[in-house]
């Protein structure tokens, strides 16, 4: 008995050793080829809904981001609204203000008021972004990966701030999931080396070293092989990447009865059943973390140029617009 | 008696099925999901076993899995109630016989649909297995009816109202009602919804402000079942560990009353917000009945075990050697102990800090709580049925002490892992520093579980090489088939025929 004990003893000695990851620490520049200033058009019409693939209709043609937004891409906002004095430095965060919600105290449900939130916390760990000599600057190697510890409120100010929106839960779900019933925005199919998620972490680990760097450059997964590691393509039927894994994604919907913001994705620390195009997650807008970033939508008169893009699964008359920086 | 007989008509070789049918099960399914997906073993039982595992349809898939898996232990628990409450011999043979055709035509056929592609055949199967259990648990209620005179207390010992009528037997019969009722809910709601094929986890829902009555007896119903699975199991192992005097007759009518009222208040979930309040009411009976039985059997194993190792005043610290000289006696309500921090104070905590912790964190990590928990007294159900199933096997010595003490201390680690991991945001908010808990807790569950397992799988291993000897103990089991319990009460005595009733074996 007393061999028992000392086991367990030794197996929660080891177990206490276990190496910590840090995720601040500068990361590999990583050159994917895939442009993030790019945008898709998603036609109008009907798609299959969710897990029972009910058919839903999207009335209007919108557009959306081929990816998540970038670290550089929400810095140089920050930079440039703090500039124009539409969101404010609060101490070691960003805030900004919100209308409020429409509020009916329904049961758990928390009235959020006009007045001034919080957008993205800088000072935090986790955080790539960081105020040095007045200006918002990345981390280096984090340029481009997705944005994260943003919140719902943060995400909005993004999206208003260019006239964009953050896409409703609907128009994400079609531009993730096309026309069809597939599982998941690139097929039925999930392996290591099509997303960033909780069964790619030793894959990534390998690649990027002990210390992880949990999320990966948005579009890192398009079929291009680094170093030894050959990714597939995950794009979604309109040509989207990461539609499924890397970080959950900030949807636009305030329904009635709940203060809950809603994502959808799945991120790098989900397994399998959280990765596919209906599962979805939701926390208060004001919560951040280290796998929640977003991507805008807009309506389809913003648009300036178009080309015709096609896609792995469907030709699609694809209007992309590049956004002068 | 050959081994068939054994296997499916003795109750001791009924059990043994059960348990091994239910290890087969969760070893191959266990393979399915987690750290063995990037371990690349799901591939090779997915290839092996040529399974169909459909995205979309892994909510129907799960649903069906663990409802087989419920039948199961159900089964088991009817094994033994039907050995340990005394009834007429052939109603326990038709009770055992057909939930024991029940629960495999539903395991074979449930996983045949959900895992093997979808042949509706075998989906009307499923539901054909389902039924026959919950039929012979209405057998079973028609036969616990404790209003039979027959069946009244024989031993004052045991509680008991006026007139003699057995107060267990009214917790057990009240238990099984209570089942066969909640098992309506389910059935009724899932019919409903199987008819349109959407099903759905009932976990998904918990941040939905309007949930529809369906939804809610859905929820109701994967909550009472396994309250009453909870409840059966604590009045079994309470007849195995000589349950009675003065605690037994505080601690029955509490059970009694609180399993009214907690099945009444998780019923009335589907139409008023008022439920939880009966469910807390509800669950202080029971919950106090519990903690009756593990004081009763903690005095007698200090009483008793201070005897066997010759302890003739024996000081604190010999009681507590004495308490916890036999863990498989000490283990199952060590177990129920255990549960209240990782089970009933988690959910307890969980209803009352709703709003201010779990309400704030993301969706799927309230989920991954909820889940956490309920999934951690099933498994604890469990680790209690194989304790009881050990010492109906006879096992003796240090491999008693080895087996309990890796089933308890493997156990304890892992779900407590399991808890804390479940609740890391609480303890490190940011999670970006919670990598090291993380990394520990699950080491630590790994270990606890795997440990857990390799026993169980040696010990089956042991008793699937016994089968194999022409005079294996198995034989022995056959002959003595019935669980050597003292029982509430004696027919025989009360009505004077013989050979009628389950009980000849009595006591050893």
């Amino acid at each position: 008995m007393k061999k028992l004990i000392f086991i367990f003893i030794v197996i929660i000695a080891l177990a206490s050793c276990s190496e910590e990851v840090i995720v601040n620490s500068e990361t590999k520049i990583i050159e994917t080829g895939i442009n993030p200033n790019e945008w898709v058009k998603i036609p109008a019409g009907t798609f299959y809904y969710n897990m029972h693939s009910h058919e839903e209709n999207i009335e209007n043609d919108f557009e959306i981001m081929i990816t998540d937004v970038t670290n550089k891409q929400y810095a140089k906002f920050m930079n440039e609204a703090v500039k124009k004095g539409t969101i404010k430095i609060d101490a070691d965060s960003i805030i900004g203000y919100h209308p409020g919600d429409e509020f009916n105290g329904y049961l758990h449900e928390w009235e959020i008021q006009a007045g001034e939130y919080l957008l993205m916390p800088f000072g935090e760990a986790g955080s790539h972004i960081k105020l040095t000599n007045g200006a918002f600057k990345v981390d280096k190697g984090y340029d481009m990966h997705p944005v994260v510890m943003v919140t719902w409120f943060g995400a909005k100010a993004y999206a208003d701030f260019y006239g964009y929106r953050i896409p409703t839960e609907k128009e994400w779900a079609k531009a993730a999931r096309g026309t069809d019933k597939r599982a998941y925005p690139w097929g039925d199919f999930i392996n290591e080396n099509i997303t960033n998620y909780g069964s790619s972490t030793n894959a990534l680990q390998r690649l990027f070293g002990g210390n992880i760097a949990r999320t990966t450059p948005v579009g890192y997964f398009n079929g291009k092989k680094y170093d030894n590691f050959q990714t597939e393509d995950n794009k979604s039927p309109y040509g989207l990447y990461d539609m499924g894994g890397n970080v959950w994604q900030w949807v636009g919907d305030d329904y009635p009865d709940v203060h809950y913001r809603y994502m959808r994705g799945g991120s790098f620390t989900n397994y399998e059943y959280n990765i596919v195009v209906w599962a979805r997650n939701s926390a208060g807008p004001d919560f951040y973390n280290i796998n929640i970033g977003f991507r805008c939508a807009r309506d389809i008169k913003d648009t300036v140029n178009t080309v015709n893009v096609v896609t792995d699964s469907v030709a699609v008359n694809t209007i992309v617009t590049n956004l002068k920086e | 008696m050959n081994r068939f007989n054994y296997l499916f008509s003795s109750t001791k070789g009924l059990i043994l099925t059960a348990i091994s049918l239910v290890a087969i099960v969760t070893g191959i399914f266990n393979t399915l999901s987690g750290p063995m997906v990037e371990w690349g073993i799901r591939d090779i039982t997915v290839k092996l076993l040529g399974m169909d595992l459909n995205p979309t349809e892994r909510a129907g898939r799960i649903i069906m899995l663990y409802h087989t898996i419920a039948m199961a232990v159900v089964a088991i628990e009817v094994y033994m109630m039907t050995s340990i409450i005394p009834m007429r011999k052939h109603e326990q043979r038709n009770i055992n016989m057909l939930i024991t055709i029940g629960y495999i035509t539903a395991m074979i056929f449930g996983l045949g649909f959900a895992y093997w592609g979808h042949n509706f055949t075998f989906h009307g199967l499923f539901l054909v297995g389902q039924s026959l259990v919950f039929f012979s648990g209405i057998m079973l209620a028609v036969a616990v009816n404790p209003w039979k005179k027959e069946y009244y207390v024989t031993d004052k010992e045991f509680a008991h109202f006026k007139s003699g009528m057995d107060m267990e037997r009214m917790a057990f019969f009240i238990m099984i009602v209570a089942m066969l009722i909640s098992a309506g809910f389910g059935a009724v709601t899932g019919s409903f919804w199987a008819n349109g094929h959407e099903t759905f986890l009932a976990e998904d829902l918990i941040r939905d402000p309007h949930k529809t009555h369906l939804q809610k007896s859905i929820i109701g119903h994967l909550h009472i079942m396994l309250t009453l699975i909870a409840v059966a199991i604590t009045l079994v192992i309470g007849r195995w560990l000589k349950f009675k005097g003065i605690f037994h007759k505080i601690a029955m009518p509490l059970m009694i009353i609180g399993t009214i009222v907690i099945a009444g208040g998780v019923w009335s979930v589907v139409w008023t917000h008022m439920a939880h309040t009966f469910i807390y009411i509800g669950s202080v009976g029971v919950m106090l009945s519990a903690l009756m039985l593990v004081v009763f059997s903690w005095k007698k194993l200090i009483h008793d075990n201070s005897i066997e190792l010759g302890y003739e005043k024996a000081n604190i610290f010999q009681k507590f050697k004495a308490l916890i000289h036999d863990p498989i006696k000490f283990g199952p309500t060590w177990q129920m102990v255990f549960m209240n921090f990782t089970v009933s104070g988690i959910g307890i905590f969980m209803a009352i800090k709703l709003e201010q912790i779990f309400r704030v964190w993301p969706a799927r990590e309230e989920r991954i709580t909820l889940t956490g928990h309920w999934h951690i007294l099933a498994a604890l159900i469990a680790t209690i049925i194989i304790m009881y199933y050990v010492d109906i096997v006879g096992l003796k010595g240090k491999l008693r002490k080895w087996f309990g003490w890796i089933l308890i201390i493997g156990s304890d680690l892992a779900f407590a892992s399991m808890t804390i991991y479940s609740m890391k945001r609480l303890f490190i908010p940011q999670e970006v520093a919670q990598q090291k808990l993380m990394n520990t807790t699950m080491l630590l569950a790994d270990f606890g579980l795997g440990a857990l397992l390799v026993t169980l799988a040696i010990f089956l291993a042991w008793k699937l090489f016994d089968l194999f000897k022409g005079d294996g103990l198995w034989k022995k089991e056959a002959e003595n088939s019935e669980l050597e319990v003292e029982r509430t009460s004696n027919p025989v005595l009360n009505i004077r025929k013989e050979n009628e009733f389950n009980t000849e074996g009595g006591e050893k």
